[in-house]
Order: structure tokens, then sequence, then C-alpha cells
């Protein structure tokens, strides 16, 4: 039993030597938890920003220039002025994401009262600032009128006011989900590759045969893979998470670091428990490659940050339901920013381990049978 | 006489080592010239740079009257040389057959289709490889890939053929074949120069000249004649080993083994009719045979006679497919790890860790052994002074020259003191003092530890040191017993020729009896007169679009012959297009969300009744205090809250305008966005309704209307957006990442020698192997085209001509990068690794998904600024949602036409032309 554990170290040095003597890996690893990090955590700030804007403003009263002075940056780019006949164009050239159409006599038929009709052609292509830009941009507009009749900030005074409160991230900052997805999306990748290449180069090199013609079994070699280069994983994830992630984008960590690190740990098994599986069942490494594309691309689109669970449709539920990075990503939500205890998070942490272990086990079943297949 | 190489004051380094040190030398045209020394002292590197595929360091080398230093001389004499690596068929493309491979290489040449027929047919016919035209070379036996070898350098009729160690690891009838074929060609070609290089002394008598080298000197030079008589000896082996400077032979004497005793034990191997079978051929053929416990057991037989195979089924890495077999008296179990405690294994391959290095290497088995840590150090410390390892310590166990690998394999395999030694091969390019301390360890294990050693070997003086050898052929056990006794029965005078006796007649009988081509035995050197072959269009050095079909049509072969990986191309990228097209949905829907509500009121109950019936929203049971509000949202069993204070119903009858708070998990800012919408848009309906039952005209209230007009999307449905931006994703990443791994398999495997000593140029052979994948890529791209217009339902509205023609010049760059990352990165795994850390992060955030690029701030909006994924994205969304015209996509079309050259330009120069 004690000779398994160190055999299981034995090999796990192993692993660590190859990996930090491969300087193009090191480098490739220390680019995507700084630099690619902080670059996916900065680049979307709000969920309308920048968007580009124009006005038609057939009017050209003190009305319509308020209206246009409004929009403005961060939230748009400064409007330009087109022409009725333009939009058309404009829009197919992609030139505008949204177009305000002032009509004529605009100000002079909103003081007497007669509702002119404002235009906002937006292109709905991009889903999600379509609709939430159209939300400003009606609600810009409608203070813009209120006021310039009033001269007050006091909207209409509705008979019930609606408060907004967002928990957790009381400033809506982008910057704080992105950082975690971009953590996510980080981990997932290397460890699922490194693993997984790592496995599949011995099987190329025939250095599996070699270690299996000693006193070592397929466990103690899986097990070796798995912690060495979940380590590296784990200690890029740290190093990350407390230097860039809290102090260079300076987010704060609501819940317990030591949860997350446990957390992330068994996340990193999980993942490459995946990887080994992969490195199981893949012939050649261009095989490998594409297979890794293949669970990749699903782990990190569908984990819930691009579209939250239960927006997905019923039947991709249940497959996500398989993917660790969509509990690991409810669990680092939960933690960092909800600051959440193991008491919530403990069905989280159960699924994950038992997902990474049913891979494991699967790659146990395939490890002889892969050998073979290779002579 | 002419020169056919001028070497002066050429010295190498690799890292700390030095490999040639300050050589001089002068090789005369037309001679077969032979490279004789210890492993490691530079052979092989002298050898790299006379073929031009290493890049000279320092020191003056001249080859075929030109300076080795310049580009240009070497691309002039590239189609006058051949050179031929070190390992078996190490230059061979494994999954193409025979005669691909040699059409391969004459097309490098630039030969028309009815020279290189018949210059194949010549030369196939006279190395006997023309009944094996059509078998993969991955299926030869090591002997025939060598014959291969010299037929894919002897097809363009090289002035000069540098043959690095041919016959090593192959069987003594092959070799025998081997040598009489060059004798035929020089023979035809007296003006042909031959440098070789070679760890059989009795080659080497057979040589014109001979350069002995020993620690990247050279020690001396002269016919086989002159070196005998200088040194006063009988036999080049001897002679060698006298030319070496003191210290390397002080501990080189004659082995004298002492008489095997046959102990009372049971048999320490027994094989009792075993066979294996992969598929429908029989690789080994009900075998047995018995070793005692102390004995040495020497395998000989052809290449892929099975010996190896019989082997692994001894240590449990193969399974036996009928048969039995027991070490130590117990039956072979894969997991039984007490048994292989006791054994130690050597395969034929190198399988230790390149990576680590030789100290490195040691250790770790000593370790996994469970060795005391002071016995381990003694233990390695014997070890490497034995096998003369102790000054390589620190070296990089690949960077070592193959012999000094093969000792370290050795002295790994001996390290924990095993009862027993399965040996394949062990001394296959060792030279001889080296292998002679292998053997004097051998035989003290044997005859002082009574160590069982089972050991293959094509070597004859190892063999008849052996205590009982057994000779196999074809699967099956010709005959065992002493080397005497299989002298004596076929009444020759030494093994070898017993050897070859014993296979001929095998081969013989087996023929008569199964009537198929097997292994053909020459009785005289072989005809072999090849039409002569155009030198002047060889030496066209131009850009030469033939040879980047050459490129191709390797490539595509290859691609072909692992299905497996292009059903993964196309499969995986659909199946990732159902996925995701359906699996990312903007739209935010069954929010959990529940009420707090603080008043119990008709009025509350009112206002909370209008969430109750949208289908962005599901009710959760209601929250009845703050704590339980905080910690419902934490637990994420809700994602929004609604508190309605108390007095709330009160202060709207009495219009005090009364406020609604609601609590939003802010965690996901995008969705909060959404949802904020939502609740406002819930909100202000509610407020309307209100106005309307007090009979008031709610929109009056409104001074303005506004009108928003969704274009392109009016069901603002996201497949119509998501659907098309998919297929530029995949077609990314997967042409970029099967292109990467193309190129750096070829480093891998060795098989960019090729590229190194032909006279293709960087252009043809990276244009030429992406060409096949820019195809897969453009299959790929109908496919997902076909499968977004008719499974998701996002009609085509605009110029397919246009999104196909975007499609190409982005496929093109796909492709480009992935030559790009495989130029830099040296292993698979480290392209792999690159393109996919390089490639996804830029696609999947940067280029507009979800978030279009310009809409990004920092790194990210410049990343998404160069990425071809952005352009591709924002065409395919164009042709497909917006309906456009090929004249308004032109902009997107020319913006990624840029890409690929501007990739392929920085691959070309990253790429280099000859190893460090």
């Amino acid at each position: 039993m004690l000779n398994t554990w160190l055999n299981i170290y034995w090999l796990g040095t192993k692993e660590l030597r190859s990996l930090l003597s491969d300087f193009i890996m090191l480098m490739l690893i220390v680019y995507s938890f700084s630099l690619a990090i902080y670059a996916e955590a900065t680049a979307i700030s709000e969920s309308v920003h920048n968007a580009s804007i124009a006005i038609v403003d057939e009017d050209q009263s003190a009305l319509s220039g308020t209206i246009a002075n409004a929009l403005y940056p961060p939230y748009f780019k400064t409007p330009i002025f087109i022409s009725a006949a333009q939009t058309d164009r404009a829009m197919d050239q992609d030139k505008f994401m949204f177009v305000v159409t002032i009509p004529p006599k605009f100000e002079q038929n909103v003081r007497q009262g007669r509702q002119p009709t404002v235009q906002i052609d937006i292109d709905a292509t991009a889903v999600t600032q379509a609709s939430i830009g159209n939300g400003y941009i009606q609600s810009i507009i409608s203070q813009e009128v209120n006021y310039f009749f009033k001269r007050s900030d006091q909207s209409t005074a509705y008979p019930v006011e609606l408060i907004m409160r967002q928990a957790f991230n009381p400033n809506g900052n982008g910057m704080w989900f992105s950082a975690i997805n971009a953590l996510l999306n980080q981990i997932t990748m290397l460890t699922i590759i490194l693993t997984g290449a790592a496995l599949l180069r011995e099987r190329e090199h025939g250095t599996i045969e070699h270690l299996l013609v000693m006193p070592l079994n397929a466990f103690q070699i899986v097990m070796a893979k798995i912690w060495a280069n979940g380590l590296i994983i784990l200690i890029a994830f740290t190093l990350s998470m407390f230097l860039v992630v809290e102090n260079i984008l300076d987010i704060p960590v609501a819940g317990s670091k030591f949860l997350l690190l446990l957390g992330t740990s068994a996340y990193l098994f999980a993942a490459a428990a995946i990887g080994i599986f992969l490195g199981t069942i893949a012939q050649t490494m261009a095989q490998f490659a594409l297979l890794v594309l293949m669970v990749i691309i699903p782990m990190v689109m569908l984990s819930g940050g691009l579209t939250p669970i239960e927006s997905q449709p019923d039947i991709i539920q249940p497959l996500t339901w398989l993917l660790p990075s969509r509990h690991y990503m409810e669990f680092s939500q939960a933690v960092v920013f909800r600051g959440a205890g193991i008491n919530l998070v403990w069905p989280q942490l159960t699924i994950i381990i038992a997902l990474g272990a049913a891979f494991f086990i699967a790659s146990l079943a395939m490890f002889r049978r892969s050998l073979k297949s290779m002579t | 006489m002419q020169t056919v190489t001028r070497i002066q004051k050429v010295t190498h380094h690799y890292h700390n080592t030095l490999a040639l040190d300050d050589i001089t030398l002068t090789i005369s045209a037309g001679m077969m010239v032979g490279l004789l020394g210890p492993d490691g002292v530079g052979k092989s590197t002298l050898m790299g740079l006379i073929s031009g595929a290493r890049k000279l360091q320092q020191g003056q080398l001249t080859v075929l009257d030109g300076d080795m230093a310049l580009a240009k001389h070497r691309e002039l004499i590239g189609p006058r040389i051949a050179y031929m690596p070190q390992g078996l068929g190490k230059n061979l493309y494994a999954e193409l057959s025979v005669e691909e491979n040699l059409d391969f290489f004459a097309k490098l040449f630039n030969q028309p289709a009815h020279e290189r027929k018949a210059r194949i047919d010549k030369l196939t016919k006279a190395t006997q490889l023309h009944a094996f035209l059509s078998r993969p070379v991955k299926k030869l036996s090591g002997g025939m890939k060598q014959k291969l070898g010299l037929c894919c350098a002897l097809i363009h009729d090289p002035d000069l053929l540098i043959l690095d160690e041919p016959t090593t690891g192959v069987d003594p009838l092959s070799r025998r074949q081997f040598w009489q074929l060059i004798a035929s060609i020089r023979a035809q070609r007296p003006t042909m120069s031959i440098l070789v290089s070679t760890a059989y002394m009795d080659e080497a008598e057979g040589f014109d000249y001979l350069i002995a080298m020993d620690a990247g000197r050279v020690l001396d030079t002269g016919t086989p004649q002159e070196i005998k008589a200088k040194t006063h000896t009988m036999d080049l082996e001897s002679a060698f080993v006298r030319l070496l400077p003191q210290e390397k032979r002080a501990n080189h004497s004659k082995l004298i083994i002492p008489p095997f005793k046959k102990s009372n034990a049971s048999p320490a191997i027994i094989a009792k009719n075993l066979t294996r079978r992969f598929g429908d051929f029989t690789a080994v053929n009900d075998v047995s045979f018995e070793i005692q416990a102390g004995e040495i057991f020497g395998f000989l037989g052809s290449n892929g006679c099975g010996k190896t195979t019989t082997m692994k089924m001894l240590t449990g890495l193969l399974s036996v497919s009928s048969g039995e077999a027991y070490l130590f008296g117990k039956a072979v179990n894969a997991n039984d790890i007490q048994t292989r405690q006791r054994v130690g294994f050597m395969s034929q391959t190198f399988s230790l860790y390149g990576e680590l290095t030789v100290a490195q290497n040691l250790t770790l088995h000593a370790r996994l052994f469970h060795l005391a840590p002071a016995q381990a150090a003694q233990r390695i410390n014997t070890l490497t002074k034995r096998f003369g390892l102790h000054t390589y310590m620190d070296e990089a166990a690949a960077s070592l020259p193959l012999g000094m690998r093969q000792r370290l394999s050795l002295a790994v395999a001996v390290i924990h003191q095993p009862e027993m030694l399965i040996l394949d091969e062990p001394t296959s390019g060792v030279d001889p003092v080296a292998r002679d301390q292998f053997w004097a360890l051998l035989v003290e294990l044997s005859r002082t530890d009574k160590v069982t050693i089972f050991i293959s070997t094509h070597f004859m003086n190892e063999a008849l040191r052996c205590d009982r050898i057994s000779l196999m052929h074809a699967g099956e056990v010709l005959i065992y017993g002493t080397p005497e006794q299989l002298i004596e029965k076929k009444g020759a005078e030494t093994l070898e020729q017993a050897f070859i006796a014993y296979l001929e007649a095998a081969i013989k009988q087996k023929k008569s009896i199964e009537n198929i081509p097997s292994l053909p035995i020459p009785t005289s050197p072989p005809e072999l007169e090849l039409p002569p072959s155009n030198k002047e269009r060889a030496k066209h050095n131009r850009f030469s679009f033939h040879r980047l079909l050459a490129y191709s049509y390797l490539e595509t072969m290859q691609v072909l012959r692992d299905p497996i990986r292009l059903a993964f191309a196309f499969v995986g990228s659909a199946i990732l297009l159902i996925v995701i097209a359906y699996g990312i949905s903007l739209d935010v829907e069954n929010l959990n969300y529940a009420a707090f509500d603080n008043d119990r009121s008709p009025e509350s109950r009112q206002y909370l009744s209008n969430f109750q019936g949208s289908r962005y929203f599901v009710s959760r049971p209601d929250v009845h205090s703050n704590d339980e509000l905080e910690q419902r949202l934490t637990s994420n069993d809700i994602t929004l809250a609604l508190e309605i204070p108390a007095g709330f119903g009160r202060a709207l009858k009495n219009g005090e305008s009364p406020s609604v708070s609601a609590w939003i998990d802010g965690s996901n800012t995008i969705r909060a966005g959404t949802i904020a919408g939502y609740v406002t848009g819930v909100h202000l309906h509610y407020i309307t309704e209100l106005a309307n039952n007090a009979g008031i005209d709610a929109s009056a209230l409104a001074k303005v209307n506004l009108a928003s007009r969704y274009r392109y999307n009016p069901t603002f449905k996201t497949v119509f957006s998501i659907g098309p931006k998919t297929p530029a994703m995949l077609l990314l990443l997967f042409p970029a990442i099967l292109m990467a791994v193309s190129i750096s398999r070829e480093k891998e495997m060795g098989t960019i020698t090729n590229f190194y000593v032909t006279p293709t140029n960087k252009l043809e052979f990276l244009l030429g192997k992406q060409l096949p994948y820019i195809v897969i890529g453009m299959l790929n791209f109908f496919i997902l085209t076909f499968m977004v217009v008719f499974l998701l339902q996002v009609p085509l509205q605009g110029s397919f001509f246009g999104l196909m023609l975007g499609a190409l010049f982005y496929v093109f760059a796909a492709t480009g990068f992935g030559l790009l990352v495989a130029s830099i990165t040296q292993t698979q795994v480290a392209s792999i690794f690159a393109t996919a850390i390089l490639c996804m992060l830029p696609t999947l955030q940067f280029s507009g998904i979800v978030q279009p690029t310009s809409t990004l701030e920092g790194a990210g909006h410049i990343i998404g600024t160069v990425w071809p994924a952005t352009y591709y994205m924002h065409l395919s969304v164009a042709a497909f949602t917006k309906g456009l015209e090929f004249g308004d996509l032109a902009k997107d079309i020319i913006l990624l036409a840029l890409f690929g050259p501007v990739f392929i330009a920085i691959a070309a120069t990253s790429l280099k032309k000859q190893e460090h």
C-alpha cells in the first residue's frame, strides 16, 4: 500500500520534471494564466459598450439635439448624423448597431401632445446588445424628453417606483464575471490537454509498455499524471487568482479561499481524468487533438459562462449536467461572488468528484486495451 | 583522384557537448568510405553535416566542389546527394506503401511519370521488394525497410550516397542482401561515392577506405589492410580496439565464459505452444521452449519473425491467443506485480524518458523498484561506470547518441538486480567495446548470481556466447540447441552460414507449401541498370509545382490511411455545430424568483401576479425574512427577489408612490442586465394596467412613442446569430490543429529529414502540406453550411459565392496559422497545446460570438481586430441573416484574404531548412 503511493509520488515527479524542462509549454501556461485572463476580463466591461449609433435628425430642433447629446460613451460611440436614405445601406454594411430616427416637427408635436414616434432600428444579429441597448436608448430618450419639458431630473411620477439592486456585485461590474469565466476556461483547456497528451505521448513512444513491465499498474501511472499535471495548473490558478484577479483586476473574493482551492482541486481532478480518458481512446496525436476540441468547446461554451444553464434548451440541459465545468461554474460563482460556504456548495463538489471518478474508472478500464491497439 | 568532400577544422557542439573537435579530412570520390568508431564520437554529426541536413557551426566544409555554408550551393548539389539517416525506416512514411514512398521521393526530384515508373520497377526488382509494392511500410520487417530506404536514396542517381548505420538491427540474411545490392550499384555507377558508418567490423573489411573516429576526432585513416598492418592485428575488430586511447581499452579483455552448470531447479521460463494472432495474421505460431534458471538463452531470427511478440507475451504486455507461458513456475499474469519485481525488460525501441537526464532516469527507476537510497546511489554509481555513462549523467536522454541510449536502457533494466532479464536486441547500435563490456556483465550475472537471461540479437558473435540459441522464422521456432550443435547440424563453418542456411531452407519450404511471395533469396548479385535520370531537370531549384503536389499527395494519402481522424474532423464539427447552436441561447428564460411580500395586501398580490404569468420567470416559494432572501440568493435557489414593503397597498391608494425593490443576482453580469430589462418591462406593464383600470389612457402619459424595429432577426432568435457564427469557430480550430499536428509529426518522427536534404524549398513544403487540409476545410464548410440551412433552419439569404470565397480564404488562414505554430514548436504535444491555447481565446471571446469585437476594450479589442475569425463571423452573419450580396461582402473577403499569406510568410521565415 505504501509502495503504491510512493510509486505514484515518484512517477509524478517525473511528470513535473518533463513539463518543467519544456520552455515553450511553460511560457504558454504563464501566458494562459496572466495575459489571457487579463485580456478576457478587461475586454467586456458592460453588456453594452461602445455601441455604434447613428441619428437621423429630421427635426433639427433643440429637443432632437438634446437627445443626440445624451447618447455618449462609454455605452455608445459618439453618434453620427446620417440621412434617412442612408439608413438601410449603413446598417447593411454594419456601420451602426442602432439608428435612431427623429421625425420632422418632433419637438413641436411633443409640445402639442401628439405623441410623435421615434423609430429605433436595431441590428438584432447581436442579440444581447440589441435588447439591452434598446432598453438604454428608450429610457434615455424618455428621460431627455421629460427633462426637456419639465427642466427637472424627475421622470414622470409613476404610481409605483421600482428600485433595482444587484446583489453580490453592486455596481454590476462585468469584469468580475468575465475574470472567473476566463479562469474556468483556461484550467479546463490546459488540464485536459496536458494530462491527455502526457499519456498519449508515452503510448506513442512506447514508454508506457516499459512502465507496465515494472511493478507498477495502470492506477499508479494514471494517478501520477493526474496529480502532477493537476498540481501545475493548481499553482498557476492560485497565482492567477490572487495576483491577477484579486490584486491587478481588484476583484474581491467573497467566500473562503480555502474552499475555492478545494473545489478547484476537485475540478482539476475531473478535468485531468477526462484528459486521461481521451488519451486512452485516441490512437494518434492527431486524433487526440480533434477529440480534445470536441470536448473542450462544449465544456467551455456550455458551462453557463455564456448562457445560463436555466436558459439552455431542455434537450441540452441533461447533456450539460455531465460536464464537470457546469458544476464548477456554479461552485465558483457561489463561492467567489456570493460567499457561499461548504453547506451550500457541497452538492456541486460531490457531483464534480463523482464525474471525475467516473472518467477515472473508465480510463482505467480502457487502459490496457488502448495499449494493445497500438502495436 | 577527385575529392568528394574536404573537411577543414570542423567543430560542432550540442549545447555544452563537443561532438566534433577540429576535424580535417579529405574523402576521395568514387570510393566506399567507412566511418568507424564507438558510440557518440560524432559519426552521425559528421554525416549530417556533409549531407547538408545539419547546419555547419564552425570550420570549412566543401562537398562536391562547393561551400556547404552557402544555401545556394546546398540547393545546387541537393539533387546529387542522398542521405539515409540512422534508424530503421527513419525517413520513410509508415502509413504509405512501398510504391507510394518511392514515388514520393522520385517526385521530389521532378521525374516524369514514365521515368518514375521505370526506376521504381528496376529498383524494387533488384531488391526483391517488387512483390510488396502495395504493402504499407509499417508492416515491413526491419531489413526490408532498410532496403526500401536505400531504394529511396538511389531513386535520383546521387553522386554521393550517405548511409548512417544502414544495417544496424538488421538480420544477417537481409544484411547480406543489402551489401550485395550496394555492390551491384557500384558496379553500375563506379563514379558514385559512398560514405557509410557501421558497427559491424566484418562489413568494414569490404570498404575501400576507413576513417576511425573517437571523441570527435579522427584516430586514423587508411584501407582496411593498412589499418590492420599499422596495428599489427589480424582482424578489424581487434585493430579498432587497438586504435582506441589507452584508458578506453584498459578494461577490455577477451571475454571468457565459464561453462553453464545446470541446476536442479525447475525451468525459469516455460513457453508451451504459444500462439499470437493479430487479426488474420499469425505473428507467433505454436512456439515452445524451456529456459533453465541461470541460463543465457539467445533468440535469433530475421526481422519481424515474432521474437519481440514472444518476449512481450512472456512479460504479460501482450495476451496470448493460445498456449501457456510460465515465469518462475507461475503462469504469466498481466496483473502480477510481484513477478515483475523479479524481471528486468528492455524493449527494442528506446523507451525511457528522453526529456529526463541520464541521472534522473536511473534515479526514477531505482525509486520505482524501491531500492533503499544508499543502495540506489551505489548501484547507479556502479552501473554508470560499467556502461561508460558517467560523463553523460546530466544530458537529456533524448540527446544521447543511439549507442549511449541503448546502454542507458540496459542499465535501467538491471538496476534492481532482477532474477531474470528479457532483453530485446539490447546491443543493436552499440559499438564492439561496449558490447563486450555489456556481455561481461551478463556473464557475471548469469554465472555468479544465477540470473536467467533471455536475449535476442543479430550479432553472431553474441549468439555464440549464449548457452543455447533458438532460431525463429515467420512465427515459428526452426530449431534450438547449443550454437555448436546448430553449426554441426548444417555442416557449416560459422554460425552465420548455418543461420542463413536454416533460413533459406525454411523460406524454400514455406514457398513450396503456400506458394506466396516471401522474402526471396538472391542467388547472384541483382542486375541493376537504371534508366538515365535527367539531372538538368532536378537541378531546377526554382519553385516547383510538381514537388508541391508531391507533398500534397503524400499528405492526402496519410490522411486517408487514418479514416478515424478524417471522421472526427467531419462528424466532430457537425456534432459541435448542433450542440453549440442549440445550447447557446442568449434569451434569458425560466428564471427562478421569489416574492418577499411584507404587505400581503390585495394590491401587493396584484403586483406580484404580473410576474407569475411571464415565460421569463418561474415562481419559487415566498421569502419571509431579509436573512432568508440573502441566503436563497447565495445558494442560487433564486436569481431574483421582489421585495414589497409593508404598507404598500395603503401607500398606493394614497398616491404616495411606494417603492418595490428587485434584488438581482449580479454574479453573472450579462444575465443581470437582461433580467433588469425584463423586470422593468413587467413593471411598466403593471403600471399601464393600473392606469387603464383607473380609466386613464396610460399611453397618453408618455410624450413620445418609441417604436423599436429589430432588423435582420425580427423574431429575435439566437440561432439566427449563433447559427452562422458557429461554423466560423469550427472552420478555424479544426483545420489549424490538424495542420499543426501534421507538421510537428514529421519533426517528431524524423521524416522532416527529407525536407532538409532534398531540393524541396520551404514554400513547396508548407503549401504542399497545406493543400489537403484546405480541401478538408472546404468540405467541412459545405457540410456545415448545409446543416445550418436545413437543420438549424437559418436561410442563406445573401450571396453563397461570397460566403464560399470568404470561407476559402478563411480556411487558408486557419491552416496557415497551424503552419505558423508548427514551425515554431518541436513536438506534437507542444503544437497541439500552442494551437489550442492561442486559438481558443480569440475565437471564442474576441471574435464576436456574443459580444461584437467593436464593443470590446483593451487587449481583447486589439486581438479580435487582428484575428481572422472576427471577419469570417461578420461575413457569415451578413451572408446568412442580413442577406447581403457579393459587393457588400467584399470588404470582409478582402480582409480575410490577407491573413493566410501573412501567416505563411511568418511560418516560412521561422521554419529551418537545416537541423542545428
